[in-house]
């Protein structure tokens, strides 16, 4: 049940790929433990600076949330652009409003043409959201939010104070 | 917490039979499930968020399993109108059973009963179309064991393999 789990070409990353440590998050839009999630993330990401490169890989739970798959879509649509990682900030900082209304709302703000709208819509981009979901499986991914740290399914603790520890402990070796 | 169980149904033997409520008036048995790839999916427990999170993923996984012809099935202690609650919650489109009269009959046939819990271990069976044991788990009670190794094993499955469109 391990296998080592790698960045991909396709992968929305912040931070250099040749960072000594990579984590990479498979997560859903509208599943409130990746929300708590999100905050954590950035607190890490902050204190770790180039040390660290971090990576998100969908993995909606479309049963039982159901905006999820959409947003994700929406992720995708915004990262033809350029605009992922403000995407990815948008939603999980209004987890509560992911309707289709909301998300062609903050596609707007991102500068999304109605084309493009159109296509994140009719599902244009719910093959590679499919792909992220259908390698996590397979990863070992269980739940969300699903962490891996260099390659590694990491089941520990999650917040800011025991990533923080953990990642540190991995630099020093 | 120390786990005391060993796996009953080594891998190659018959799985043991069943026959337990799947909803307050409907019982399966395994014997109705010949023919097609059995995953057996013990836990502990209806509600608990790691179960959740575990149930609700394969929730989510019911095209990838069909894809093998495989039932997936859940097993725990709770009674049926709590399985009948829970699958309702969670949207869940398949069957729980209650291993709840004797309670924890089944899970101690599998040697995945965990006595001092009063609860099934979280453990994990593939069977193959003729009710033979192909692959088995158990998992650190807290941890969620995911998929992939369901996944693996079905595909190891005699004639299974190429299965991937």
């Amino acid at each position: 049940m391990s296998r080592l789990v790698a960045l991909q070409d396709d992968d929305h990353v912040q931070g250099p790929r040749d960072a000594g440590l990579v984590l990479i998050e498979y997560g859903d839009f509208e599943c409130p433990y990746c929300g708590e999630e999100y905050p954590e993330i950035k607190a890490v990401q902050q204190a770790m600076g180039d040390a660290l490169c971090f990576a998100f890989r969908h993995f909606p739970l479309r049963q039982a949330h159901p905006h999820a798959e959409r947003a994700a879509e929406f992720a995708e649509a915004a990262a033809t652009i350029g605009r992922f990682w403000e995407m990815h900030d948008l939603l999980y900082e209004h987890q509560r409003a992911l309707d289709e209304r909301s998300l062609v709302g903050y596609a707007g703000q991102l500068g999304f043409d109605t084309a493009l709208i159109e296509s994140a819509l009719n599902g244009d981009f719910a093959a590679r959201v499919q792909k992220d979901f259908s390698a996590g499986v397979r990863n070992g991914v269980n739940g969300t939010p699903c962490l891996f740290l260099n390659g590694r399914r990491y089941d520990g603790a999650n917040d800011r104070a025991s990533l923080l520890q953990l990642l540190r402990d991995v630099a020093a070796g | 917490m120390s786990t005391t169980s060993t796996l009953k149904p080594a891998i190659g033997q018959p799985a043991p039979q069943f026959d337990l409520p799947a909803t307050p008036d409907q019982r399966l048995s395994l014997a109705q499930l010949r023919g097609k790839p059995v995953v057996l999916v013990f836990y502990p427990a209806d509600w608990s968020p790691v179960c959740g999170d575990q149930i609700g993923l394969y929730n989510e996984l019911l095209s990838e399993f069909q894809r093998y012809d495989a039932q997936i099935v859940g097993i725990s202690v709770d009674g049926a109108w709590c399985h009948a609650a829970y699958s309702r919650d969670r949207n869940l489109h398949f069957p729980l059973l209650a291993d709840f009269e004797p309670k924890g009959e089944i899970s101690r046939r599998y040697g995945v009963y965990l006595a001092s819990e009063g609860v099934s271990e979280r453990a994990l069976f593939v069977l193959d179309e003729e009710g033979i044991v192909r692959w088995s788990y158990v998992s650190p009670i807290g941890i969620n064991p995911g998929a992939d190794g369901i996944l693996d094993a079905l595909d190891k499955l005699p004639g299974k393999s190429g299965r991937t469109a």
